[in-house]
């Protein structure tokens, strides 16, 4: 069984149709990659499994156990964090208050505590007490991605970290992430990075309008495949 | 002389009252967005409420009050879980209209019950009791309580966003509601909490309204706009702000009682509309937003 | 690209009517005669129903095109009915104005007063603008109760020598064989009849202008309607200002007929806000149809239940939450949930109009 699998998953924004019944699957300890064009899907994609979104139709399961109809308070609870598109801190709390916030719903046991999040990112202890506009964009991202690790998630869901940041500051967040996986959790990243995700992913998802044309693992997808893939001709 | 100074110091405990008038109001905008047009009603129901405890227990409307927080709070909280939640996230207008109903409702469910007759919370020696401060100006007992109080309850509402678990949930959920119950917030239960919060400050803020003066089913509604010119005279967004604005409106309506008495209100809704054109944002809004 | 590619296009128009809106615009002929010509055989308490029920519809008309399609929730039209009414007192006691014409005039004089109110009012957003404008209509009270030579605080009657100058007064009396005090009742019926159907059509030709497209785009989503380049702003202030216009006139009227003001009546919260929004909201918020029905269903309540006194109003507070809970788009959402229908032809519809072959080169 899975850790995450999403079957025939279908989500609408109003009248439009984001979402064509996807069929995903995330094994405990993996690294996945979600890539696409812009408008393809893959933040309705992560926002569906966070529960942020209802599926028209098709379920996400978590253990085996359906976790669509589930509000997103209750799906962070059992253990999915999302990190979600554009950061979107707390622009009223401090760093640290904004950390302290996604252990709130903490009901899973866990490594991670305030402490270990300063250790993997060690400038946020020295910003702990600053207002979260006043960070650059990747402190900013490095504050959304310690709170969502704050709950213990099982799965960390991550919707475009590295967007809007230099190469430098990607390399920097993107270090931290085998701290992250040895911790416990599975990552889905949805990356526009494509090269940044073929370096750290196990599995690779290629998204297009809202379908699912090309998935595989890195090393066995080629260029064209991709392109093919993304833009879809 | 002394009778002006007499009035800066009458407006300012006055601002005392209108403080924890808006204190109430503050808060629910701050956690849950939403004006409460029976804000000012409820106060008035919680006076008579409060009246009617004193009464048939033979309880001193303090010792009633404080017995009667713990109830407020979960009238408040049921109040909002079941009623008021349901109105929010959509439009505006429902949340509006539905508390604008709410307000007639109350009016006139008071009218029903006690009648349109003045009332008034009996505590005995205190009501009349001053203290003097020289140069026959004195304070009187209960004004002074009052700003006391307002001063007590912003001290604590403070306290409890800026330092406890369940502040941060509020101010999260006050900017992002969304990514708030990404972080397990259960927006219908900290939105119920808040309004029983909300609750306790108005069931204070009834005792010293019953006390200072004479109520009636009826003065809910300038309750409430004198709440909210107070709230927007000290800026969207702090406490404390909302303490000061109730001193500028106390201040602007004493001080405009000195010239006529009948222009003792006029005074303070054109105090709020001139800080309105000069300073939108109030005196002391939030750095943010 | 090189590729001739043939084939369809479709060439689409706007349509405004249906046929339900044709059949609607004859009955409404009809019907617009047969008011006319009521006062010929209707009695005296009819006439004065009717013109109760028409002002109220006509606010309710001001009132939705507010906030049911500006999205400016006001809490305070009261401000305007009353300065209205004030207006009136004051152009034909102390301006020796002429009634009906000074009916227009406090509707211009009104206006005059919406763009200061407004630009001050502006400034809130949302729930704060609605209690904003609760607290100006406040300052309009408090103000006029401090004008002595209008009453005070305990207001003013209309002198007989004003009233008896409403024009075809002896017309109407020889006419219809009726006294003074019917008479004048007539008049001011036709008068509410003719601001009514002209309320009614200001709001449609406001609505069904460009401008009302913008409307219904800043009811439905401001900040796309705003990065559209909807000057936003300046459409609600040429909205609040000309039901503020509207308003006024219709206040004017009211005290004309009702002859006695004085501020807390003509100021009243319950009787121009409350009973106005439920109107609107028990109709259906937004749309042309909803306040007819809904100042019908009041008219109605007011007619047989106004007597249980607060009962009465509990129930209405009442019905108003439970249908903003149940039926958020009133009585008329539910007919429409049932059966799609337009009568007043303002919804824009795409119609497919011809299709045509078309080569590319």
């Amino acid at each position: 069984m899975s850790l995450l699998e999403t079957r025939k998953l279908t989500a609408f924004y109003g009248d439009f149709q984001a979402l064509y019944g996807i069929d995903t699957t995330l094994e405990a300890g993996e690294t996945v990659a979600i890539i696409g064009a812009n408008g393809a899907g893959k933040s309705t994609f992560l926002k569906a499994i966070a529960g942020l979104i209802r599926g028209e139709a098709g379920s996400v399961l978590l253990d085996g156990m359906p976790i669509g109809a589930r509000a997103a308070a209750d799906i962070v609870k059992l253990g999915v964090a999302l990190v979600p598109e554009g950061r979107r801190l707390f622009s009223s709390l401090t760093v640290e208050e904004n950390l302290l916030i996604g252990g709130y719903g903490r009901k899973m046991p866990g490594p991670w505590t305030l402490d270990r999040v300063y250790a993997l990112f060690p400038i946020l202890k020295e910003r702990r007490h600053s207002a979260t506009p006043t960070l650059s964009g990747g402190q900013q991202q490095m504050v959304a991605i310690g709170r969502a690790l704050m709950s213990n998630p099982r799965v960390l869901l991550c919707d475009e970290i590295s967007l809007g940041l230099a190469p430098i500051v990607i390399a920097d967040i993107y270090a931290g992430l085998p701290q992250i996986k040895a911790e416990g959790a599975s990552v889905v990243l949805v990356e526009q990075d494509i090269g940044q995700a073929m370096k750290v992913a196990d599995r690779v998802y290629c998204f297009q309008e809202g379908r699912l044309p090309l998935t595989g693992r890195p090393r066995d997808l080629t260029r064209e495949q991709i392109h093919r893939a993304y833009f879809g001709t | 002389m002394t009778g002006w100074i007499d009035a800066l110091i009458q407006g300012v405990l006055l601002g005392g009252l209108y403080a924890l008038f808006a204190a109430g109001l503050s808060l629910m905008f701050g956690v849950m967005r939403l004006v409460n047009l029976a804000h000012g009603d409820l106060i008035v129901l919680a006076a008579f409420a409060i009246l009617v405890v004193a009464g048939k227990l033979g309880l001193d409307p303090f010792v009633a009050v404080l017995l009667a927080l713990p109830v407020l709070f979960v009238i408040g909280f049921a109040l909002q879980y079941v009623l008021l939640n349901r109105t929010l996230g959509r439009d505006l207008l429902a949340p509006l209209l539905v508390t604008f109903g709410l307000s007639i409702i109350i009016q006139n469910g008071l009218l029903q019950l006690f009648s349109a007759d003045s009332q008034r919370l009996r505590s005995g020696a205190i009501e009349t009791a001053s203290i003097p401060l020289g140069g026959g100006i004195a304070v009187g007992v209960v004004p002074l309580l009052t700003l006391l109080s307002a001063i007590a309850v912003i001290v604590l509402l403070n306290f409890i966003f800026y330092r406890t678990p369940i502040g941060r949930a509020f101010r999260a959920t006050s900017d992002d509601l969304e990514v708030a119950q990404l972080m397990g917030v259960d927006i219908r239960r900290i939105f119920a909490v808040a309004m029983g919060i909300a609750f306790v400050v108005i069931a204070i803020a009834a005792l010293y309204l019953g006390l200072r003066a004479n109520f009636d089913p009826t003065i809910g509604p300038a309750r409430l706009l004198y709440a909210f010119e107070a709230v927007i005279i000290g800026g969207l967004g702090s406490f404390w702000g909302t303490l000061a604005g109730g001193i500028v409106l106390g201040l602007a309506q004493t001080i405009g009682a000195r010239i006529d008495p009948e222009w003792q209100i006029l005074a303070g809704h054109l105090a709020f509309l001139v800080v309105l054109v000069i300073r939108p944002r109030g005196l002391f809004p939030r750095a943010q937003d | 690209m090189g590729e001739a590619a043939t084939g369809p296009t479709h060439t689409f128009s706007i349509r405004t009517t249906g046929r339900a809106s044709h059949a609607a615009l004859a009955a409404a002929a009809i019907i617009l005669l047969t008011l006319a010509l009521l006062p010929m055989f209707a009695g005296r308490t009819l006439i004065q129903d009717l013109i109760f029920l028409f002002y109220m519809l006509a606010l309710a008309q001001c009132w939705n095109l507010l906030a049911g399609y500006a999205g400016l929730i006001s809490v305070g039209q009261q401000a305007f009915v009353g300065l209205g009414g004030y207006l009136l007192f004051a152009l034909t006691l102390i301006g020796g104005l002429n009634p009906l014409l000074a009916i227009p005039i406090a509707g211009a004089i009104s206006a005059l007063f919406a763009l200061p109110t407004a630009l001050i009012v502006f400034r809130l957003r949302g729930a704060y603008f609605a209690i904003g404008t609760w607290v100006v209509a406040e300052v309009y009270r408090l103000a006029f109760a401090q004008v002595k030579p209008l009453g005070g605080g305990t207001g003013t009657s209309l002198t007989p020598a004003v009233t008896s100058s409403v024009p075809g007064l002896d017309w109407v009396k020889t006419m219809l064989d009726v006294r003074t005090p019917a008479a004048r009742d007539i008049i001011s019926y036709w008068v509410a009849l003719a601001l009514v159907v002209g309320t009614l059509v200001a709001v449609y030709l406001i609505l069904r202008s460009r401008r009302g497209l913008a409307l219904g785009a800043i009811r439905d989503h401001e900040t796309a309607a705003a990065s559209l380049g909807v000057d936003i702003y300046r459409i609600k202030l040429v909205v609040y200002i000309a039901t503020a216009a509207m308003t006024g006139m219709i206040g004017a009227l009211i005290y004309l007929q009702k002859a006695r003001i004085s501020p807390d009546a003509a100021f009243s919260v319950l009787d121009w806000t409350a009973y106005v929004i439920f109107i609107v909201v028990i109709g259906g918020i937004g749309t042309m149809e909803g306040p007819v029905i809904g100042a019908i269903i009041f008219y109605l309540m007011q007619r047989y239940l106004a007597d249980f006194g607060a009962w009465y109003l509990i129930l209405l507070g009442t019905l108003g939450i439970l249908i903003m809970l149940f039926a958020p788009r009133g009585l008329w959402g539910l007919i429409l949930n049932w059966r799609d229908v337009t009568i007043f032809p303002i919804r824009r519809r795409l119609g497919r109009v011809k299709e045509a072959n078309v080569t590319l080169d």
